[in-house]
């Protein structure tokens, strides 16, 4: 049963992939094992599902030809309406695919919760993530260092990510990677998730947010550690400082924004972030911009 | 001052002048309403609209009117659905294609919200009035003034959409309007407020015509239809009728608490002071997914009855059709979750409403395949109305499969908000309510104006509906797993996306042509109307609305007709019986009343004012609205009797036409 | 084919029937009304601890004045309910009287409720201070406008009940409107419970 459906697996994704040669299909070609696994339960949920969708179509099509009004032949029998154990059958069938998988569901999505954390080798790296109008601002409280609109991180390495917003609410997904979350104003949400294989990945806000809404994207940068570690002596060198001033500068409705590099980010930003529509507002400071690219 | 205190915040500059589109499409408005105007004065027929529609309280008439607003809606919502298909085609980087976001997000916004409360919701009710009535033996609603107020205020819902085209702009939200997007911090313009006011007083309509059908097919059916005798048509509405009651007093106060954040300065969905936005989505959910069901079960039930007919064969499994309808009701209301899976609650929170979810899929199932095998044995004659019923079942059965896959709460966290998504319920939604929407109206078409439509031309119109619709739709399923979000202006190159999306453009230039041909088919039925002229059971019907004469005189049947079983009009055809004839007697019936469409007109001005905050406007029209109102009450001779001798006339002159 | 003719057992019309279809209807409003309050509860409950610093319920329950509130109601209902036994004696006399007596104790709550309100807003704790005191006021308001709904539509049939008399007619209208008054007196012992006595538990 189970080759069997690696079997279709295969055929399915490839017959896909040879349909769209040359296109990237995200969600069928995951970079992380959250990712893969939400694959994999997809096909599945298809291949049940198909066991109904297949014989309706060939059924349906089968049936209109054969009782067409011209086809005096065909046997016909007007007043032919109920017969239990045909009923019985189709609402049995039906009802044991879905109990496969409702079985299925359950499982999984306990076993893919995204506030789960995700076990892995290495330590986990904790970025916190701000949705604003209409950019991605990342924290990352170990290293002292923030981003806009580019997120890196080591492979293999189960992250944490913790969400909220200054903003409407948005969601924060990277496909290849799997899964989303929503990203709300006085709150914060979670999203755990680990990349398998080093790249850059598309990442972006998938809730409306407003007018800048298509430029609110970012790219996710998975290389090894040691390139980590370089990158983020590079983004210490940066002339910029995330305090609460240049923070809220930049938390001004802007669209497009360019990737941006902080040196260091203050102390429980991101908590007073949360706070701030929890009581009254705050303070203020300054900041200035540098580029960078994914380079693959 | 004097001009803050004449007209509020209406300005001249709330009139878009620079905008060539907008402009352009206030400017052809005008003119299609300045030609209609035109011809009602050349061609003398003000007191006949007044008297014959505008006043009517006629379910058949009024039934008439919701389906003209259905069709002109359809454009408009059409027009919204080609120009954001064309401005996803052209905007590939470097490119922004030709409608900048604020347009382009009050583009999309709009589309939801006109097709599914002024066109699908629209059609539905137009069909549930001509036809419930005359399937159960009534001679009318249970409250024909209430009628006609329901329809009106629905037309100046539709109304007020479109003054927002022209004055001042519309919500650029999405079709729900989530806050904290939709609160005054982030939306300060008058587009939300034209989306409250349009959904709420159309709402209130909605809420009012649920109570009505639901009054008539409880308190009004014939002798001898006991509910296990009902049509299926008429069981379907009446689950649905439940629904509207119990979810359109949700989407009423969701709204009315928006209205309060913005008008009166409340929290409740506020991102600061304690607001909770995740409460409006919970609740307008709450009534969202129900509404999926109030317009899709109704086209079930329009299938249950196309296919018997042109099968020329009973409908298979009735009871199981009825209590699958009735499980769906049920269900319907413990899976709105489904909808933000990615809120957060929790594992055991998502995989119980998923599973409810799924568990949907079982009554479905059940009733494709009786559908199915009502088709089985029978004799199946292809006219369009049984055409657009077998596309149905093969798109609605794919739209569900994708459905169901997301409803797994670890896919969805992939699919949500992404084109994948779009295309499922555009899947289910074209593919289950309009196709059904449109076989309906040809069906019963020849019911309502006593000829039949052109069948080359429907056919034409079908081809072109499906091929377009799986062009259009298909490649937004590909679109969704490449990880293309929905509502985007524009995307780089890079994407890969271009191709589809222009794909997906030619699909919706062919459901063009697909709408033109519905159009043309219209003209041409009506010009050659003579020689298509039809009695009153131009299809061999099954059920009683067809027992009458097409199209019906006005009080629907002369004698109150007597049934004893499920397809009652084909078991009185079988075993040769009539309804009882003669002694004709008064009929007792409805007087027509102009106060439906003076208190719609009255609301669409207050609800004009309160957007504006016009002070005095909004007073004087709201006392004006309360004074119609409690007039009405002081009526006490709101009916009359048609005698005998004028029924006896009527009949036989319906008789020699025939 | 012989040609039989089924036997119409119905001659007499339907009009005698739209008394209690009307009645029928006003459940089912009254059922969707209650769904209409339902989700004023689920916004009150999930929002009732969001009080962002400022008062809550405990703070502001006046016991003393809810309890008055909740006796004169309960008084009203009694009095309708001789209004409704008047019409079946048909006493026009008695109906306007009983009519009048409801009236007049209706305005009372509507006068003491609105004092309340107007003290809270007056220190400062209104609508716009916290998101619970947005749905503390919604809630309390909606019922209150529905009791204002009530005195004018009293007011409406005293006029009626003087011109018309006790007809079948005005008997419906008389139900209609008992049936209206207990339903707001229903959700407003939903509120005492729910909002004051849950609350200062």
């Amino acid at each position: 049963m189970i080759k069997v459906r690696h079997i279709f697996t295969v055929l399915l994704s490839f017959g896909l992939l040879l349909l769209l040669t040359g296109c990237k299909i995200a969600v069928l070609q995951p970079r992380g094992y959250i990712a893969t696994d939400e694959r994999e339960l997809l096909i599945t949920a298809v291949l049940l599902m198909l066991i109904v969708v297949i014989p309706v179509i060939i059924l349906t099509a089968v049936i209109t030809i054969r009782y067409r009004a011209s086809n005096t032949k065909a046997k016909y029998t007007p007043d032919w309406g109920h017969s239990t154990l045909l009923e019985i059958v189709w609402w049995a069938i039906p009802l044991v695919i879905i109990i496969v998988l409702a079985t299925l569901t359950w499982i999984y999505t306990h076993r893919l919760d995204p506030y789960k954390p995700i076990v892995g080798k290495n330590k986990p790296i904790t970025i916190e993530v701000i949705a604003l109008e209409w950019k991605w601002l990342f924290i990352y409280p170990d290293q002292n260092i923030a981003t806009v609109n580019y997120v890196q991180f080591p492979v293999n390495t189960p992250i944490n990510f913790l969400i909220t917003a200054d903003a409407p609410m948005n969601s924060f997904q990277i496909p290849q990677l799997g899964g989303q979350i929503y990203a709300m104003s006085g709150m914060q949400t979670k999203l755990h998730l680990i990349a398998d294989q080093t790249g850059c990945y598309r990442g972006r806000s998938t809730n409306f947010s407003g007018d800048g809404f298509s430029g609110m994207k970012f790219i996710a940068h998975v290389t090894t550690q040691a390139k980590f570690n370089n990158w983020v002596s590079t983004v210490k060198k940066s002339s910029k400082q995330l305090t609460m001033d240049s923070y809220n500068k930049l938390a001004l409705p802007s669209e497009n924004n360019k990737v941006e590099y902080f040196s260091s980010a203050q102390k429980d930003l991101f908590n007073d972030v949360i706070m701030k529509f929890m009581m009254p507002p705050m303070k203020n400071m300054p900041a200035s911009s540098t580029g960078a690219t994914c380079s693959k | 001052m004097l001009e803050k205190l004449l007209f509020g915040n209406l300005t001249l500059d709330a009139i878009p002048f620079h905008t060539p589109i907008i402009m352009g499409a206030g400017v052809f408005m005008g003119l299609v309403a300045l030609v209609v105007i035109g011809c009602l004065f050349y061609f003398k027929k003000w007191t006949w609209l007044w008297k014959e529609w505008l006043t009517s309280v006629d379910h058949k008439k009024i039934g008439i009117m919701y389906i003209i607003l259905a069709f002109v809606m359809l454009l408009r919502g059409f027009s919204d659905a080609i120009m954001m298909r064309l401005q996803q085609a052209v905007a590939v980087s470097p490119h922004l294609g030709y409608l900048p976001p604020e347009h382009y997000d009050q583009v999309f916004t709009a589309h939801g919200v006109i097709m599914i409360f002024f066109m699908a919701m629209a059609f539905v009710f137009g069909l549930i009035n001509i036809i419930v009535p005359l399937q159960i033996g009534a001679r009318d609603v249970a409250y024909p003034f209430l009628n006609s107020l329901s329809f009106w205020l629905t037309v100046v819902g539709a109304m007020l959409v479109n003054v927002s085209l022209v004055i001042g702009k519309f919500a650029a939200t999405g079709w729900l309007a989530y806050p904290p997007l939709s609160e005054l911090a982030y939306s300060p313009g008058v587009g939300v407020d034209y989306y409250l006011w349009a959904l709420s007083i159309s709402g209130i309509g909605t809420l009012l015509a649920g109570i009505n059908i639901f009054v008539t097919i409880i308190k009004m059916r014939c002798p001898g239809m006991t509910l296990m005798k009902m049509p299926l048509f008429t069981w379907s509405v009446l689950c649905s009728m439940v629904l509207v009651i119990i979810a359109f007093p949700i989407l009423n106060m969701t709204l009315g608490m928006l209205f309060l954040d913005r008008f009166m300065g409340m929290h409740f969905f506020t991102a600061d002071f304690g607001g909770n936005a995740m409460l409006y989505v919970n609740l307008i959910w709450a009534w969202g997914h129900p509404e999926v069901y109030i317009l899709v079960l109704p086209a079930f039930g329009i299938y249950s009855e196309i296919i018997p007919t042109f099968c020329k064969k009973k409908l298979f499994g009735y009871a199981a059709m009825v209590w699958a309808t009735v499980v769906i009701t049920f269900l319907s209301f413990i899976v709105w979750l489904h909808h933000f899976f990615t809120m957060g609650a929790g594992a055991d929170v998502n995989s119980f409403f998923g599973i409810t979810t799924m568990i949907i899929s079982i009554p479905t199932g059940v009733k494709i395949f009786n559908w199915l095998f009502t088709m089985y044995r029978g004799r199946i004659t292809f006219t369009t109305p049984m055409m657009w019923t077998i596309a149905f079942i093969i798109t609605f059965t794919i739209g569900g499969m994708t459905g169901v896959l997301m409803s797994v709460p670890p896919v969805d966290f992939q699919l949500h908000n992404s084109l994948f998504l779009v295309a499922h319920f555009h899947n289910t939604i074209i593919g289950g309510v309009a196709f059904g929407l449109f076989a309906g109206f040809t069906y019963w078409f020849p019911k309502a104006f006593g000829f039949k439509l052109n069948e080359t031309l429907g056919k034409c119109a079908f081809w072109c509906w499906v091929t377009g619709f799986y062009l259009a739709f298909m490649p937004l399923y590909v679109l969704g797993l490449m990880g293309m979000t929905r509502r985007l202006n524009h995307y780089p190159a890079s994407t890969g996306w271009h191709p589809y999306l222009v794909v997906a453009a030619i699909g919706a230039a062919i459901i063009f042509c697909g709408i033109m041909f519905q159009l043309a088919q219209l003209v041409v039925s009506i010009k050659n109307r003579d020689k298509n002229r039809v009695t009153g059971d131009p299809w061999g019907g099954r059920t009683l609305e067809w027992s009458i004469p097409s199209p019906p005189p006005f009080y629907n049947f002369a004698f109150t007709p007597v049934v004893d079983n499920r397809d009652a009009f084909w078991e009185m055809k079988q075993k040769g019986l009539v309804n009882a004839h003669e002694p004709y007697q008064d009929i007792h019936m409805p007087k027509k009343t102009s106060l439906g469409f003076v208190i719609g007109i009255l609301s669409g001005i207050f609800g004009f004012a309160m957007v504006w905050s016009i002070v005095w406007l909004s007073i004087v029209s709201g006392i004006a609205i309360l004074a119609c109102v409690i007039a009405r009450t002081f009526n006490f001779h709101i009916d009359y009797y048609v005698s005998a001798a004028e029924v006896e006339q009527t009949e036989r002159e319906l008789l020699n036409r025939a | 084919m012989m040609t039989e003719v089924l036997a119409n057992q119905d001659h007499h019309e339907h009009h005698d029937d739209s008394g209690s279809r009307v009645v029928f209807g006003f459940w089912i409003y009254l059922m969707s009304d209650l769904i209409l309050f339902a989700t004023l509860f689920a916004a009150y409950a999930v929002l009732r601890n969001n009080t962002y610093g400022g008062v809550g319920i405990a703070q502001i329950t006046d016991l003393p004045r809810v309890l008055t509130e909740t006796l004169v109601l309960l008084i009203s209902n009694l009095t309708i309910g001789f209004a409704f036994l008047s019409q079946q004696r048909a006493s026009k006399q008695g109906v306007i009287l009983w009519l009048l007596v409801t009236f007049l104790i209706g305005l009372a709550f509507v006068g003491i409720e609105y004092q309340g309100f107007s003290q809270l807003v007056a220190v400062g704790n209104d609508w716009q201070r916290s998101a619970f005191l947005s749905a503390f006021f919604t809630l309390l308001g909606v019922h209150w406008f529905h009791v204002i709904a009530g005195l004018l539509w009293t007011i409406i049939l005293i006029i009626q009940f003087a011109s018309q008399g006790t007809s079948s007619k005005m008997a419906t209208r008389l139900t209609c409107l008992g049936l209206f008054w207990h339903f707001v007196n229903i959700i407003w012992i939903f509120i005492f419970t729910i909002v004051y006595l849950m609350g200062v538990i």
